[in-house]
């Protein structure tokens, strides 16, 4: 696959930042010229990563969120979201619908969202390391151009 | 302001506006739980009609409020879910606790 463009972000892990970070990968995805649909998959799924970077990764203390852009030939999206923090201690029971450690306002939906709304999610984690999850989402609408 | 508490014959309604994230769900909550306390409705309706933007936070913040009024001894019903946000309450599985009202219902409330 070739690389057509690529954007890389990095902020603070503070919940005031989840609304900046999801518009800030769709605003560069916009380029792309996708559905409303599309941005708005787009948009939770970079939201439910986000978020569980601040709410779990680096829980009462603050961190760096890294997230990574890249855009190749025939409109697939890659985006890269990771954290230095706690890390999964069991990445397949975590993506487990319903499954949550977070407590009463968690769904435990996160993982499910991701999967739903892209096309692929990876997940690798290390404990006391940090996690990264990769979302890849095709652009069906513009697939014809590219 | 994200949320707009109506009371009315011992029924209470937040109509919700905005994104929904973890961030805005927090105040959120503590508007719609402090409002539920004082008044101890029989229902509480959230209404959903000017959420522009929801992640599985706003699934929490339904399945919050729903112990909530079930420790006050009330029922939640939710409102206008927007078309786009159809698919994450499908994925929650809340579709069947018949939380979600009907026609006649909504236009009830609405008004
Ligand atoms: N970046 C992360 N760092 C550490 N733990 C995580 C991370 N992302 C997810 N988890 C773990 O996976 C669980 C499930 O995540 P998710 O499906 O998003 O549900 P929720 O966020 O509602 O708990 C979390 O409760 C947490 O234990
Ligand atoms: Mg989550």
């Amino acid at each position: 696959m070739k690389l057509k463009n690529e954007m890389s972000l990095t902020f603070e892990s503070r919940s005031s930042n989840e609304g900046f970070a999801r518009s800030a990968v769709a605003s560069f995805i916009s380029q792309l010229d996708p559905t409303i649909g599309e941005i708005t998959d787009i948009k939770t799924a970079v939201s439910e990563a986000v978020t569980n970077c601040i709410v779990h990764a680096y829980k009462e203390s603050v961190g760096q969120i890294y997230i990574n852009v890249k855009v190749y030939e025939g409109a697939v999206v890659v985006i890269k979201i990771k954290d230095k923090g706690c890390g999964i201690h069991d990445v397949k029971q975590a993506m487990e619908p319903l499954f949550t450690t977070g407590g009463e306002e968690r769904a435990g939906l996160g993982f499910a969202v991701m999967q739903s709304f892209t096309d692929k999610v990876k997940v690798i984690s290390k404990e006391g390391k940090g996690t990264t999850v990769t979302l890849e989402k095709r652009l069906m609408s513009r697939i014809k151009d590219v | 302001m994200d949320v707009k508490i109506i009371t009315d014959h011992g029924e209470m309604t937040a109509k919700l506006y905005g994104e929904i994230d973890h961030h805005r769900a927090r105040e959120m909550r503590e508007m719609i739980d402090s409002a539920a306390e004082r008044n101890k409705p029989s229902i509480l309706y959230l209404d959903f009609g000017g959420v522009t933007f929801m992640d599985s936070s706003g699934i929490g913040l339904i399945m919050g409020r729903y112990r909530t009024m079930n420790l006050l001894g009330g029922e939640v019903r939710v409102l206008n879910i927007p078309k786009s946000m159809e698919r994450m309450v499908e994925l929650s599985g809340l579709s069947a606790l018949n939380l979600f009202a009907k026609g006649s219902e909504k236009n009830e409330v609405k008004k």
